[in-house]
């Protein structure tokens, strides 16, 4: 066997077990009731904002303290607390992917995504809003995904 | 029905033109294919038939693209392309970022690069014509079908650029648009006139970056077609060899370009997006970084045959996995699949089926020109239908299945291509420059598979039906791998220059070595020492392993620029490779000083010391709030928001935001901006600004906003209860309570002996000056109250009053004059060095361009 064989092999070796090591740190995309039942645990919960409770952010007070509660595909409702400012499109999305920890009655969240109109959006005629007067029909936009 | 202002033309031209397209690249396909397998008689006139088709395609393809840009430029709405993409206010700069906003467009313009490729090669590339375009324009076939818009038994094929509003489907709820306001009726036949604009240009691309980034990368992704035509035509011709000479100026030219549009596309974001950087791991970014860097493997295994003999097998499995991975990034991006995982894939528009099978097409096609025979072609090309077809129907019921059939395919290419590639029986020597060469080549392509592993992991839920999502820390993820991967390529791509082919004189290497050895040692050491590099977030180990990083990439870095004159005695016409090795060092140590020694700036914990009151068991945060005049400390800066302007014709703020500086006389003034309540939609997009500097830039951005309405003063009291020597914010210092007093039998005529009085003594102190004393009076019985003070501090347009008291709490309700609360709050970084990053990518681009010329002109001094 070659020298560069046995390079070659020790090196797919040491790939694959990156990437097996890799595959340990993943974490889960969940509902507002699985994260409650493991606190503590690092997940992705998937829900979206509950405009109809009050959201909490006073720039003044603390530009860095954001509370609101999310609610997901099966009505399971949570407050959130973010340590950062709304995020871009907050009021738009449609959709949020929070990474965090549910702790003490709380989801402490890292990070939001908002899934709306994307930077390469495409337009989904079927959930269209439709335009409520004839001349507003420009202003519209639809919200995708 | 007649509908009223409506041009049709156009749209009938174009899509006209889109079917043209389509038949005349899958007739040169043919004909380019017949001339490659014809006698030689009959080969002259399926040229002749192949070149007709491909020039007809080039032409339809340039008719197709003006025919879209009028509709564009003419904002005319009755197209949904015009409709979604532009507005009447859109600057005349942005109609080109909207013609590439959308899918249909973005192949469009791989479409056109590919054209011009094909032109250049049927003009350069006579002996390789034939087969390299039959490759060329099969591509072009399957792309033509992904704008061609039509219905095969209810399958959408392809999405047509050319469709309009009333047919795309956007109509169909809008009941104003329909006769009698009934959307069960026709649509209304004056229905344009009330479009009266469009959607317009998705505001993160109305940066001049999206005018050029999308362009340079679809020249760069279309580029990579073209050294995959070439392994091919030499598996298929059986010239197996021939190849390699001709094909690596093109893929110097495919290096070249792909990383620039990559980089651009990097610069792009770090100028209009948010995220604070750069490079975000993004699968959409790394879906085009995988395919660059198995080009760079494939460039090196060609260059290490071309000299030694050796690794031509690996040659041809690079290059063709490059190309697989380019369509695969384009599953990525336009299948929809990455809709959790990317902020910015495009939505799924139904051509997910098509789109993999593109994939599974190009996959196969390696074995069908590897196979031996003609008969062995025709059954992969059955195995090719049968499986394309399986995976329709077995994607869903067996988990996995779709990547199965990928494997397989390249499994069976290796085998194929195994058995037509001869091998070197003898053994490299480790002195030589072939054997450090490969193992570079083999650790960079494996560094790319292990990125696009990490990054498919959706595609691997969407296969075997799991949820796993990406871990905590997604991006250490990334880099705590790369790291170690940027270490080893640092040090290979320093040293391997100066080994010879063949074999190496361990003295003289030894010689010349030595002294960018010292001055490598020598500035990493300066780097480590003054500047000093502690980023601890993740451990020690991680530290020490940017350490080790760093001091690879420098002398990376330092030995390509010193073999310049070392081993090519300054010949700069043939120190490209060292040029673009040099620049790469220099990207790679700018990426690892820019990300290891970000700073935020607008950390609210500097200045005043502004405790947090009924948040105080919380971490302070990244974001300061700055309110309209009054300056605060950030950092070493005093930071003032000026005011803000609006654009003429958009919902578009300019914020001026001031710096000056509090050790020297520098100041400067940044203009963050953000579409604000952007389409009638409420919220904030907001673009950076960043002042540059040579070594560090600082970059800003408004993450939230808050201006007053004009409807006069109707802010109520706010009530906060706090305790004894806690603090009250307010816009522009805080309230603290000193005292709290009560006392009952007042001496006061008119209350009786059971009520009591409290009094609260507040101290108001304003952030940068001036503190104010005020006693509240509150006089309560039985819960209710009798009297209360209000007290207005009119310098700071503040109203207090004592609302409850209790033993050791108060409530103070504090009311704010509008006109005071302007405010935004502010994320300032610190970027230092990323000026290394850019001028790394300017070096790279520029000497694999330096390189290919080179190789272009040896190669016609060979031929004439």
């Amino acid at each position: 066997m070659k020298k560069i064989h046995i390079i070659l092999l020790v090196l797919i070796a040491g790939a694959i077990a990156v990437l097996v090591s890799f595959l340990q740190t993943t974490t889960t995309y969940d509902t507002v009731a699985i994260a409650k039942s493991k606190p503590g645990k690092f997940v992705h919960l998937m829900a979206k904002w509950d405009k109809s409770l009050p959201m909490e952010y006073d720039a003044i007070k603390n530009p860095n303290y954001l509370s609101f509660t999310a609610i997901d595909t099966l009505g399971d409702k949570v407050q959130v607390i973010y340590h950062s400012p709304k995020p871009e499109n907050f009021e738009l999305s449609e959709r949020l992917v929070m990474k965090g920890k549910y702790e003490d009655g709380k989801f402490i969240c890292q990070s939001i995504q908002t899934k709306c109109p994307s930077k390469y959006k495409d337009q989904d005629p079927s959930q269209h809003p439709g335009n409520k007067k004839d001349s507003t029909y420009n202003t519209v936009a639809t919200v995708k995904q | 029905m007649e509908y009223v202002g409506e041009h049709l033309l156009p749209g009938q031209i174009g899509h006209f033109f889109i079917l043209v397209s389509l038949i005349a690249s899958l007739t040169a396909a043919f004909a380019y294919f017949k001339a490659v397998q014809a006698t030689p008689d009959a080969k002259a006139g399926w040229l002749k038939l192949a070149r007709i088709s491909f020039f007809t395609e080039v032409f339809a393809v340039l008719v197709i693209f003006a025919a879209l840009l009028h509709i564009l430029y003419y904002h005319l709405f009755e197209y949904k392309y015009a409709w979604q993409h532009t507005s009447l206010s859109l600057e005349f700069k942005y109609i080109m970022s909207a013609f590439w906003e959308g899918q249909e467009g973005s192949t469009l313009l791989w479409t056109f690069w590919h054209c011009v490729l094909g032109v250049i090669i049927i003009r350069r590339e006579k002996q390789w014509e034939a087969p390299v375009m039959s490759v060329v324009s099969f591509a072009q076939f399957f792309l033509a079908t992904m704008i061609i818009g039509i219905y095969v038994f209810d399958v959408k094929i392809g999405s047509n650029p050319f469709i309009l509003l009333r047919d795309s489907g956007v109509l169909d709820e809008a009941a104003g648009m329909h006769v009698n306001f009934d959307v069960t009726q026709p649509i209304r036949a004056d229905y344009l006139t009330m479009i009266t604009d469009g959607n317009d240009l998705n505001p993160l691309l109305q940066n001049y970056w999206m005018v050029i980034h999308p362009p340079i990368l679809f020249l760069g992704f279309a580029s990579t077609l073209i050294p995959f035509a070439f392994a091919m035509a030499g598996l298929w011709t059986r010239d197996i060899k021939g190849w390699v000479t001709r094909a690596i100026p093109w893929t110097l030219f495919s290096v070249a370009f792909l990383g620039l549009g990559i980089m651009m596309g990097a610069k792009w974001a770090y100028e209009s997006l948010n995220f604070g950087g750069y490079w975000a791991w993004d699968p959409v970014e790394n879906a085009s970084l995988v395919p660059w860097m198995i080009m760079v493997s494939g460039l090196h295994t060609m260059l290490i045959f071309k000299h030694s003999g050796y690794s031509l097998r690996s040659s041809f499995l690079f290059l063709a996995l490059s190309f697989i991975f380019i369509v695969y990034s384009t599953f990525l991006t336009k299948s929809g699949v990455l809709g959790d995982s990317s902020v910015h894939a495009f939505a799924d528009i139904g051509m997910n089926g098509q789109l993999f099978l593109f994939l599974i097409v190009f996959v196969w096609l390696p074995p069908f020109f590897a196979a031996q025979t003609n008969k062995h072609r025709l059954i992969i090309t059955g195995v090719t239908l049968i499986l394309s077809l399986a995976t329709y129907f077995l994607a869903e019921k067996i988990p996995g299945f779709p990547l199965y059939v990928i494997l397989a395919g390249i499994a069976t290419y290796i085998v194929l291509m195994n058995k037509l590639v001869p091998s070197v029986k003898k053994e490299e020597s480790v002195s030589s420059r072939e054997f450090w060469m490969f193992i570079g080549s083999l650790v960079f392509f494996l560094a790319a598979m292990i990125i696009i592993f990490q990054t498919s992991l959706p595609v691997f839920n969407k296969l075997f039906n799991s949820n796993k999502a990406p871990g905590e820390n997604d991006e250490f993820n990334y880099n705590k791998i790369q790291v170690l991967i940027a270490f080893v390529i640092g040090i290979l791509t320093a040293i391997t220059q100066y080994l010879k082919y063949k074999s190496t004189d361990t003295k003289s290497f030894l010689n010349k070595m030595l002294v960018p050895t010292i001055i490598s040692a020598v500035v990493a050491t300066f780097i480590l020492i003054v500047v000093k590099i502690n980023y601890d977030v993740h451990g020690m180990g991680f530290l020490i392993n940017i350490w080790l990083a760093l001091v690879a990439t420098v002398y990376a870095t330092i030995a390509n620029a010193a073999y310049i004159w070392v081993g090519l005695k300054g010949k700069l016409k043939n120190s490209g490779g060292s040029v673009a090795h040099f620049g790469f060092g220099l990207m790679l140590v700018g990426m690892i000083l820019s990300s290891s020694k970000k700073e935020i700036l607008s950390w609210n914990t500097s200045g005043i010391a502004v405790p947090f009151g009924e948040d105080s068991k919380e971490k302070t945060g990244e974001n300061l709030t700055l309110v309209k005049g009054v300056p605060m400390q950030m950092n070493d800066y005093m930071v003032t928001y000026v005011g803000d302007s609006a654009h003429p014709k958009k919902e578009q703020t300019y914020f001026k935001v001031h710096f000056k500086s509090k050790t020297s006389n520098e100041e400067f003034t940044l203009l963050p901006d953000a579409f604000v309540n952007y389409k009638g939609n409420e919220g904030l997009m907001a673009n950076p600004s960043s002042k540059h500097y040579w070594n560090h830039d600082v970059f800003t951005y408004v993450s939230s906003f808050y201006k007053p309405t004009a409807e006069g003063d109707t802010i109520s009291f706010k009530p906060n209860s706090i305790n004894i020597n806690d603090t009250i914010f307010y816009s522009k210092g805080f309230i603290t309570i000193e005292k709290l007093a009560a006392k009952d039998n007042l001496p006061v005529a008119g209350f009786s002996k059971s009520d009591t009085g409290y009094t609260a003594s507040v101290k108001v102190q304003e952030l940068n000056g001036s503190s104010y004393s005020s006693d509240l009076l509150l006089i309560r019985n039985a819960g209710k109250t009798l009297y209360q003070t209000q007290d207005t501090i009119m310098a700071q347009s503040l109203v207090l009053r004592l609302e409850d008291a209790g033993a050791n709490s108060v409530t103070i309700g504090v009311k704010e004059s509008n006109d005071v609360l302007e405010y935004l709050t502010l994320k300032a970084y610190k970027f230092p060095y990323i000026n290394l990053v850019w001028a790394g990518v300017i070096f790279l681009v520029i000497g694999s361009v330096v390189a290919m010329v080179r190789r272009v002109r040896l190669l016609k001094l060979k031929a004439a």
